[in-house]
């Protein structure tokens, strides 16, 4: 049977046609798509124009490595799905997009799997898999160095335990089929096994072949990565060549580039402060708290509301606590109030420019020092 | 088992993976009368006697439609013989062999009873078995029929008229495409590493050579999807896809789509 069949992946995982019931089918496609709806969002979020040609060749090496015959202890060999190390390199929903590719082409193209079924051999093994081999992956190799040796371990738990959550899923699929899809007389429609004879016999064979296969390539690759090409290890930040190669980084640059424009416009635009008469509403102090002609003009500003006859205890208070560098708009040392006005917004802006660009700078340093623990 | 076989194993797969494509791309191009539909019409066609074969409940339905398959197959010049191998024998080893125990454990009137062995056959563990190797010819056959007659862009052509979003028909193209680059490069590594390899492997050994192949195909492939980005680039893709459907109907189109829709229909009601 094997020899003639091209594509020898885990051939009961694969659910043909024909074992499950159209309704199961049916449900099984609402979750896949939902899990693909999400996947195709967050991968254009992360890699934008790159996600296309990344996930199509992926899923091309994931088809060809489930091709793959991974020699097994005791002489025999298995074939791994390789959703563990698709969840390592690209994280959960990269993974889910290339496996479920990589099977629909199966299913299409070679006519390997069933096309009713796709939905649910695609929920079992992209979905499952993938969640499953990426937050065991991320809770075993923890924040460990990536070329330690738990990180090998971690990957080969990951696969083992995937491609076993696959195998339970499926198994759980077909072992209600008997229960809930019957005629009248008892006979079961579809797959015609009970979950109590379904789930052990799904699950020896995973425990032991399946799941050791994708334990080695898994394990095995991450060891050879660690070795060869680390990048790989980083996960989706690692694939995305610096910023200014790709089209997607003239997003957010171009948005700053336009909030740049929009302060040198504000910058040209703080001489019309010497034109504004009175002082800005709120904005006073004591002493014109006190002054009579500024008084009247609190007064009017606030609606003919009676101003307090004397300065409130609080601003009295607090008004020597802090003396800015430039009272009143300008250095005491320059007499034309105009120019001291116009030297302090400049001062101002500058300050808060280069406030600003320090920040970034930092971050960029922070987010370069986490990228390369 | 030779100590090399998994070296061997592998090669012949691809080999095989190889040539059932070339023979799909061939039979695709031959004057058959179901290549002369719409690709649409033959992928929904199919689809949907796939479908009725699933939702049908009796035996009989499933056989006619198992019949309709094998005349669709005639239809397309599809070798009966090939079916037969690459199907028929295929699904038979496979889920004949899943179904051998349920005509036992299935739970109903006993039909036959073994002498000694007090193993006991029922009604309805004969009738579910048939009735899951029958389904799954089938689907099996009507799904090969369509991979064999179809050439793959109109496959996924069809499918983007289904209302398929544009980036997943663009990537089941772009993947099709680079299995075939990358089953060679991992062909050529596994048969040189064969014409490297003197002694015997270990156990060890033969694992790492795997892992290794794999590693080296991985970074192979993400250095080829740069490669692939920087090439789509250069011809001013822009995260946009757009994909030609030029696909007209023609009367016998028509004609076609309604036969195989009035036979899901007829088979789904009679097989209820």
């Amino acid at each position: 049977m094997e020899e003639e069949n091209p594509v020898e992946i885990d051939e009961i995982m694969h659910i043909p046609d024909g074992y499950l019931s159209p309704s199961t089918c049916a449900t099984l496609y609402l979750f896949a798509a939902t899990g693909w709806h999400a996947a195709l969002k967050r991968i254009k979020q992360l890699l934008a124009t790159r996600a296309i040609p990344l996930i199509s060749v992926f899923a091309a090496f994931s088809f060809v490595v489930m091709m793959f015959n991974v020699p097994l202890p005791g002489g025999t060999t298995g074939h791994a799905v390789g959703v563990g190390v698709a969840a390592i390199v690209l994280g959960p929903w990269g993974s889910i997009l290339a496996i479920s590719i990589a099977l629909a082409i199966q299913a299409l193209f070679f006519g390997d799997g069933g096309i009713t079924t796709l939905g649910a051999n695609c929920f079992n093994m992209a979905i499952v898999g993938s969640f499953t081999a990426y937050v065991v992956y991320r809770t075993i190799a923890a924040n460990s160095n990536l070329k330690s040796r738990q990180r090998v371990l971690a990957a080969a738990v990951a696969g083992y335990v995937a491609i076993n959550a696959a195998a339970l899923v499926t198994a759980v699929e077909l072992g209600v089929q008997p229960m809930l899809f019957h005629d009248a007389s008892g006979t079961p429609l579809y797959a015609p096994y009970p979950l109590h004879v379904a789930i052990p016999a799904m699950m020896i064979g995973h425990l032991t072949f399946a799941g050791l296969a994708e334990a080695v390539i898994s394990a095995g690759m991450v060891s050879y990565l660690q070795r060869t090409d680390l990048g790989l290890l980083r996960g989706v930040s690692g694939l995305v060549p610096p910023p200014g190669t790709i089209i997607a980084g003239a997003g957010p640059e171009r948005s700053q580039g336009r909030l740049w424009r929009a302060v040198a416009l504000l910058m040209l635009f703080t001489p019309l402060g010497i034109l504004a008469a009175g002082t800005a509403w709120g904005d006073w102090s004591s002493a014109d708290l006190m002054n009579p002609h500024t008084r009247e003009q609190i007064a009017a500003a606030s609606g003919n509301h009676a101003l307090p006859s004397s300065v409130p205890v609080g601003i009295e208070k607090l008004s020597n606590l802090w003396t800015a560098p430039f009272p009143g708009y300008a250095p005491r040392f320059i007499r034309n109030p105009v120019f001291g006005y116009l030297l302090s917004a400049m001062f101002g802006v500058g300050f808060l420019v280069l406030a600003s660009l320090l920040a970034r700078a930092l971050g960029r340093k922070w987010q370069g020092g986490s990228l390369r623990s | 088992m030779s100590r090399h076989s998994f070296l061997e194993s592998t090669i012949q797969g691809f080999t095989r993976a190889v040539s059932k494509a070339l023979q799909a791309d061939h039979a695709a191009s031959q004057p058959g009368l179901l290549q002369r539909l719409d690709p649409r019409v033959r992928v929904i066609g199919i689809l949907t006697l796939v479908v009725s074969v699933v939702i049908c409940r009796r035996l009989a339905a499933i056989a006619a439609i198992l019949l309709v398959a094998i005349a669709i197959a005639v239809a397309a010049r599809v070798s009966l013989a090939s079916l037969a191998k690459r199907v028929w024998l295929v699904v038979l080893g496979f889920t004949a062999v899943i179904a051998l125990p349920a005509l036992f454990i299935t739970p109903g009137e006993p039909l036959f009873t073994a002498p000694v062995l007090h193993l006991s056959i029922s009604v309805q563990g004969v009738r579910t078995a048939v009735l899951l190797v029958l389904r799954v010819e089938t689907a099996a056959t009507l799904t090969t029929v369509l991979v064999l007659s179809t050439a793959w862009t109109h496959i996924l052509k069809a499918l983007r008229s289904l209302h398929l979003p544009a980036e997943v028909v663009t990537m089941l193209a772009m993947t099709h495409r680079y299995v075939f680059l990358l089953i060679e490069t991992a062909n050529q590594m596994f048969e040189s590493r064969k014409s490297r390899t003197v002694g015997v492997l270990s156990g060890s050994g033969r694992r790492k050579t795997t892992a290794r192949t794999a590693g080296v195909l991985l970074s192979k492939s993400i250095e080829l999807s740069q490669e692939v980005y920087l090439a789509m680039l250069s011809r001013g893709f822009r995260g946009e896809v757009r994909l030609l459907t030029d696909f007209r109907l023609k009367p016998r189109d028509y004609v076609g789509l309604t036969a195989f829709l009035f036979t899901g229909c007829l088979a789904v009601w009679m097989g209820r």
